[in-house]
């Protein structure tokens, strides 16, 4: 098994991690929050892969068939439902924020300190 | 019995979801009505299954998928006294707040009710689950009602800031979590956490291990806002209306404790159980320094739910004290400080909902005297803000003295802990000096002024605020008090941290032998607690009387530059804090990777 799906998975999260840090715009923050999401696709995507397996379907097909990991595959699916409804709620926020700042920048709204 | 645990998550959601459906049809109190029995429904519930479980713990398979041999592929949750009694002070919290908020908030907000249910399902749900991965879905759950209800009042902009920042930070937690969980299943095929357990018991891919103890534990950490993950907490709880920041003061944070104290002890306590020390004492010291730093940050504020917030920072920091100090009798001073905790900090925040009703403002300076004629909120606030630093037998005071008993082979913590109790506590009676007798300097400009918040309409009842506010801050004021609960928490304090007995109960249905009852009593107390306790308070006393004075003394250079650093640190951006979360991150693991080899 090749090391380097999880290389990948690991450098989106920091990518993502880094653009959510610089990031001078709400919705572009949401956009690199959801970067970081992906990297947790990739990484359980890459945790259940058998190789040479085939979709974990198994009507029709001879028992003992190679498949790989459906679990991690429905967990994929919740973490994505999840995250959209998280973005969906950040987006909201960001419409709120202009709607009542004139702005979208994080370090402008940035009222409440110290 | 096992039945009615689904129904600690199903009766809040299935009002959540009534509300929802007849948001536009049934008039505000019908629906404010359903809020109120559901929630109540699951207190009671929750406190059926907390005086079954102290037998046993009950264990419910959805769909009936058993294990077999040993192997689970179910789902289940798991009642113990401690998250069963959680359950049910989630659901006593969340009647307070609904009780108090149906005469707080005149305009019928929309879906406010069923976002404080699924809230309240979630943090059941989180409770007694016994699985991970179902943990990870209740604790976003649970987070994406608590941003909507933060954002929730959309007149000014700060509430739209601490939604943003608290969304975002726990959202990241949140995404630590699952790749945590993806790569503890991947090196046990597991996602009960017995199973994990048991799993992990056998083999090597230590490393592996390590770091997704790391991610699990910081993505928690972040809920619980623990330094330095805390950043988000004051943002976000110094703007939420006040019933929604009782709910998020008194229960939603420590939800992120149980989850830490819950895979330790499941989890990672036995790869890790020569090298035990290592991992307590990094959630020890992080626990201190939550401590200490929230009580000075909340001695620095003005902004009364701001202060607030910081000293819920600075308890949750002594809880994690107590769990890092890795015995069950750490663990049972945790859970009763909570309780106590739990509603001191409730009643405080429902406190400032009535000053913001009555006198329209939330802010110590603004406020200097102006609450003379409100005697009964004043005796309720000092108490309170006592209770909190906790005198012999007074509040959060028996939590304390088992924290104290826990750590006697290492005297420095207590004192520590007392000392930053002591610290949150003397900044809320030096406010309430202020707002409630007029006395002390007026002006104090090392307090950094905040936002103002739109006060609620003239239509609060102030005969269903006041015995809300009352009942919730005389509960926790008698927590330490209450005969027999010192026992039975050390008794589910072992319980929790018996890793063996919750795999065999789980996976094999072995039930715990049954142990005799225990008796309704006050436990003898060592003196040195009595002694803590009665200096906490002579110390929260004296700070206060400093911190009044402060301004005519002049500035102490030695003290105010160091005040403003820290001040500095709390910038309010979104960017610094996700910072603090990935740096804070790295040390951690970092400091497991080279302890836990």
């Amino acid at each position: 098994m090749s090391y380097a799906p999880y290389a990948v998975a690991a450098w989106i999260c920091v990518v993502g991690l880094y653009g959510i840090v610089t990031s001078r715009n709400l919705i572009h923050l949401g956009v690199c929050l959801t970067v970081t999401q992906s990297s947790t696709y990739v990484l359980l995507l890459a945790v259940g892969y058998v190789h040479n397996g085939g979709p974990p379907i198994f009507t029709g097909v001879p028992p003992g068939t190679r498949a790989v990991d459906p679990v991690v595959q429905a967990l994929t699916l919740t973490d994505i439902v999840v995250s959209v409804t998280v973005l969906a709620l950040i987006l909201a926020l960001a419409l709120d924020v202009h709607r009542h700042a004139g702005t979208i920048d994080p370090d402008e709204i940035a009222e409440l300190h110290g | 019995m096992s039945w009615l645990l689904p129904l600690l998550v199903a009766v809040p959601l299935l009002g959540a979801a009534l509300t929802a459906a007849t948001d536009h049809v049934l008039p505000r109190h019908v629906k404010d009505l359903i809020g109120i029995a559901a929630a109540g429904t699951t207190c009671a519930f929750g406190i059926l299954v907390m005086l079954r479980s102290e037998q046993g713990d009950v264990v419910h398979w959805f769909g009936g998928w058993h294990p077999h041999g040993g192997v689970a592929l179910g789902i289940d949750f798991v009642a113990d006294p401690l998250s069963a009694a959680l359950a049910a002070l989630v659901g006593g919290i969340v009647l307070v707040a609904l009780v108090f908020s149906w005469a707080y908030l005149e305009e019928a907000a929309l879906l406010f009710d069923t976002l404080m249910l699924v809230c309240c399902a979630a943090m059941c749900g989180f409770a007694l689950s016994g699985d991970l991965f179902n943990m990870f879905v209740w604790l976003e759950l649970m987070g994406v009602a608590a941003y909507a209800l933060t954002g929730f009042e959309v007149k000014e902009i700060g509430p739209l800031q601490g939604a943003v920042n608290f969304a975002i930070v726990n959202g990241i937690g949140g995404y630590l979590i699952v790749i945590g969980i993806a790569l503890a299943y991947a090196r046990t095929g597991a996602l009960n956490l017995a199973q994990i357990g048991v799993t992990l018991t056998t083999g090597g891919g230590r490393g592996l291990v390590v770091v997704a103890m790391t991610l699990v534990v910081c993505g928690f950490l972040c809920k619980a806002a623990v330094v330095p993950f805390h950043l988000w907490l004051a943002d976000a709880y110094a703007v939420a209306p006040a019933p929604v920041c009782a709910v998020f003061a008194a229960v939603m944070t420590d939800i992120g404790l149980l989850g830490v104290a819950r895979v330790y002890w499941t989890v990672f306590s036995h790869p890790f159980a020569a090298h035990a020390p290592a991992v307590g004492d990094v959630l020890l010291a992080l626990g201190i320094a939550t401590a200490l730093l929230g009580g000075v940050m909340a001695f620095l504020q003005r902004h009364l739910k701001r202060m607030l917030a910081y000293s819920v920072t600075c308890h949750i920091g002594i809880m994690l004290a107590g769990i890092g100090l890795l015995v069950p009798a750490g663990l049972a001073g945790t859970a009763d400080l909570l309780l106590a905790h739990a509603l001191l900090v409730a009643g405080l925040f429902l406190a400032t909902g009535v000053l913001l009703a009555l006198l329209r403002s939330v802010d110590e300076l603004q406020l200097y005297g102006k609450g003379r004629r409100v005697r009964w909120l004043a005796a309720l606030w000092f108490g309170a803000a006592l209770g909190l630093a906790g005198p012999p037998y007074v509040g959060v005071w028996a939590g304390h003295a088992l924290i104290d008993e826990a750590a006697s082979g290492r005297p420095w913590i207590p004192p520590l802990l007392w000392i930053a109790g002591a610290l949150a506590s003397a900044s809320l009676l030096r406010a309430g000096v202020r707002v409630f007798l007029g006395r002390g300097a007026e002006r104090d400009p090392l307090l950094s002024p905040e936002m103002r918040e739109q006060p609620p309409g003239r239509g609060t009842r102030l005969a269903i605020l006041a015995p809300a506010t009352a009942v919730t801050v005389v509960l926790g004021l008698l927590v330490s008090v209450v005969p027999g609960l010192t026992q039975r928490t050390e008794e589910a304090a072992a319980r929790f941290s018996d890793r063996a007995a919750y795999a065999s109960l789980v996976l094999r249905g072995a039930a715990a032998p049954h142990t005799a009852p225990l008796p309704f009593a006050l436990e003898p107390t060592s003196l040195e607690s009595v002694l803590y306790g009665i200096g906490a308070v002579l110390l929260a006393a004296a700070l206060a009387a400093f911190g009044l004075r402060r301004p005519q003394l002049g500035g102490i250079p030695l003290l105010v530059a160091p005040a403003r650093a820290v001040k500095a640190v709390h910038s309010g951006v979104i960017g610094d804090y996700v910072m603090w979360l990935t740096v804070g991150t790295a040390v951690i693991g970092g400091i497991w990777a080279v302890a836990l080899r």
